[in-house]
């Protein structure tokens, strides 16, 4: 492992940059010689046994330094890449030249959530997979780090000055159902309130804000930002309502006929874990990530002094998956006193569809990885819990219809590993409760709710987006979904179509 | 909304309470229940079924026993007070059809989720025979309700000390034997549920059986509440919590229910016949 760079170290090194550059017109051959500016971070071992976010943040000149590799390509291709098309450029330039708040007024024109995004976005996989001078450098890790710059203007935004409440156009008349308060319903909701439509959301939980509180952990990402995120949806006049499932408490025919609703927007979220459907995994010691995942985030069972939520006592852990799910499980596993957390995974390293810095902080916190293994079963001691798991290696063989090689069970390469906890990561099927509900409601063949490309579902008025829609998914994703939706209900309703 | 507005001490640890909740009130049906959290922050989400509902005064009603951290800090609460938080009505309700006799089998605080079932059978023209059970005398609770809507009630006790000394499974044989249930429903500790599917496995009668289990959400993403039924996986909470006790894997489930045994406040339990003493 590499030396991990202090904070200060980090800081000199930015301070040396800015003072070269900051008088100087800078030439893009100029722009590709200044290095990335690394992320600083908690030191690993400490941060292994809190929940304090692993990633501080870039410093001032950081931000600047890293904002002025951009090249400002007149193509832009990195806005492209970004789901929710941030003109990256421009907020880039502003970054760059310390102009901090307009930079974040940039990102705001297009994204709800910037704090979030700068934090949970797989940027390698978009802006930072089209950014050019990644392209030259022949490494995508090496592009921009856009979502780095992002994250550090927002930041600045929430925590120095009052964060703007948008402006609210004069009061349609009209009523708007949000189901769930994730990254789809909150985009719904403040772009349809903007527009003046009178917005109420819908959480079955008793906390809002969806997976972003149940889900992702306070390492990654400090529940004070989505908190302060909904706060300003609240002063925008966006109502809450807790402890209300829709198709259960109230059925979405209900909330149009009874209840007055012009338009129902359904974005609620990733549904029934998967499990693998292998010999042991109802033993006790097998737990969902989500399950495993929500007691410690949503239900805060790492507070044991004061928390009444039970969450179990692990020493071997396995956690098995290569998602953003099966990383923040096996990180939280970690924290929460695990001896020894390993995560098994069928292909390797490189088809790991989690984030780039969440495997490198995993690496760095001492997880093991197991790839090209994939767990056959799981095996109990006399009293039903688990004591040890079976896998089988696996090659990688020819490329499938995704691209991504295949991989295939080597026969006679079993082996057993001794775990006393196993946390399938694999991914959600569709939740059926809004389906079962709701007559007429179509869905594809996984139970997802089909819409067209508007968002608009089989009922009139009624639009979905997000993980119901997707399947398992990002924030970004889910945001951008919710960014058309709420275009399509506004359009519909001023043009009197509902 | 959610204020306690009626509180009644049941037996020695078990309470009943009358609750505001319009909406659940409206749309709950048979067989469904209901998550609580006490506190917001720190409090844990526990799962109840719903007793009972009013229309006109907008409640239900929960019956609960105080054994757990969160059920004794809810006994604690009065009349006035209000649950912080409140999720319902949740779970598949009971599918109820006229099938003819019905024989309803409720065991301890089972006996509370029973009733609403025990209704709704009777309300849909069937023959309705109860069998209500409990350690003793003091334990027993909601006769009264329970003979208002069943044509027939047998009781036990184990102890004898009310109605016939036997535990539920006995009367339920017999009923078996004469081949009068066409339909069993049985409701109260996994054991009891256990022991009742197999009573009734050799005369083939379906038996169906509401499962309690451990959930988080109670809304099909946790997947804490999973069971193996007919050697699937299956979510109580979306899913059930009604389901084919013949089918039910009731020893894994007994196990699961144990996960966190270890960790359950010490404190909090009181054990009836003196192990904890022992153990101090």
């Amino acid at each position: 492992m590499s030396h991990i760079r202090t904070f200060s170290e980090l800081e000199q090194e930015a301070i040396k940059i800015y003072n070269e550059i900051k008088d100087k017109d800078l030439k893009p051959k100029d722009r590709m010689a200044i290095p990335q500016m690394d992320m600083p971070s908690q030191d690993p071992i400490i941060r292994g046994k809190n929940q304090q976010e692993v990633a501080l943040g870039y410093t001032k000149e950081q931000a600047m330094v890293e904002a002025a590799r951009c090249l400002q390509c007149k193509s832009a291709p990195c806005i492209n890449g970004c789901p929710v098309s941030i003109n990256i450029p421009k907020f880039l330039e502003e970054a760059a030249k310390g102009e901090f708040q307009k930079s974040v007024d940039v990102i705001k024109e297009s994204s709800l959530l910037p704090a979030i995004c700068g934090r949970v976005c797989p940027q390698e996989s978009q802006c930072m997979e089209e950014c050019t001078v990644g392209k030259s450098l022949k490494d995508k890790m090496k592009s921009v780090a856009i979502g780095r710059v992002e994250r550090f203007v927002a930041d600045l935004e929430r925590e120095t000055s009052e964060v703007k409440t948008p402006e609210i156009k004069p009061s349609t008349g009209f009523k708007v159902a949000v189901v769930g308060s994730g990254p789809a319903g909150l985009t719904v909701a403040a772009d349809l309130r903007k527009d003046g439509h009178e917005v109420e959301i819908f959480e079955a939980f008793h906390k809002p804000g969806g997976v972003m509180i149940y889900g992702i952990p306070e390492f990654r990402l400090p529940k004070a930002i989505v908190e302060k995120e909904i706060e300003t949806l609240k002063s925008m006049g966006v109502k809450f309502h807790m402890n209300f499932l829709v198709g259960r408490t109230r059925t979405i025919e209900d909330l149009m006929e009874k209840d007055g609703f012009n338009a129902v927007f359904i974005g609620s979220g990733a549904g029934l874990p998967k499990f693998m459907n292998i010999p042991g995994e109802n033993l006790v010691g097998v737990f969902s990530a989500n399950e495993y995942l929500t007691r410690s985030n949503l239900m805060k069972a790492y507070d044991k002094e004061r928390v009444d939520t039970p969450i179990y006592h692990s020493k071997k852990v396995a956690v098995l998956g290569g998602g953003n799910v099966a990383m923040d499980a096996a990180r939280m596993a970690l924290r929460l006193g695990a001896e020894e957390v390993n995560v098994i995974y069928r292909r390797t390293k490189n088809e790991m569809p989690a984030r780039a810095e969440e495997i490198e902080h995993a690496e760095e916190e001492g997880i093991k990885f197991h790839f090209l293994s994939n767990p056959v079963q799981i095996l109990g001691d006399e009293t039903g819990r688990v004591k040890a798991i079976e896998c089988l290696k696996y090659e990688l063989g020819e490329p499938d219809a995704s691209g991504r090689r295949s991989p295939i069970a080597i026969k006679g390469s079993e082996f057993v590993m001794e775990m006393d906890t196993i946390i399938p990561a694999l991914g959600n099927a569709s939740n059926p409760l809004i389906k079962q509900t709701t007559e007429d409601l179509i869905t594809n063949k996984w139970g997802n709710i089909t819409v067209d490309e508007n968002k608009r579902t089989s009922i009139k008025g009624v639009y979905a987006g997000g993980d119901i829609v997707l399947g398992a998914a990002t924030v970004i994703l889910a945001m951008g979904e919710g960014r058309i939706a709420a275009k399509t209900i506004s359009e519909d309703l001023l043009n009197n179509k509902l | 909304m959610n204020r306690i507005i009626a509180k009644e001490q049941l037996s020695a640890d078990v309470y009943k309470m009358e609750i505001e909740a319009p909406y659940i009130a409206e749309s709950r049906k048979a067989g469904q229940f209901i998550i609580l959290q006490i506190d917001n922050d720190f409090g844990e989400r526990i799962p109840l079924t719903i007793a009972d509902a009013s229309l006109e005064r907008k409640t239900i009603t929960i019956i609960f026993q105080a054994v757990g951290k969160t059920t004794i800090h809810l006994s604690k609460l009065n009349v006035g007070d209000k649950i912080t938080n409140l999720l319902g009505p949740l779970g598949t309700p009971t599918k109820i059809s006229n099938v003819g006799t019905v024989v309803c089998v409720g065991g301890g605080i089972g006996v509370a989720p029973m009733h609403p079932i025990a209704q709704a059978y009777k309300a849909a023209g069937n023959r309705v025979i109860s069998i209500i059970g409990a350690r003793n005398k003091d334990l027993l609770i909601m006769e009264k309700e329970i003979k208002k809507c069943s044509d027939e009630v047998i009781i036990c006790t184990d102890d004898g000390s009310y109605g016939r000394k036997d535990l539920v499974t006995a009367p339920l044989k017999e009923l078996c034997e004469q081949g009068i249930p066409s339909e069993v429903v049985a409701i109260g500790p996994p054991i009891m549920m256990k022991f009742v599917s197999e009573t009734t496995r050799p005369f083939n009668v379906h038996t169906m059986v509401s499962l309690n289990t451990i959930m988080v959400d109670g809304t099909g993403m946790c997947g804490g509440c999973r069971v193996t039924v007919g050697n699937e996986t299956k979510f109580v909470c979306v899913d059930g919590p009604e389901f084919d006790g013949h089918k039910v894997d009731f020893d894994n489930m007994m196990l699961r229910q144990k996960s966190y045994k270890n960790q359950e406040d010490h404190a909090t339990h009181k054990c009836r016949i003196g192990l904890n003493e022992g153990e101090k």
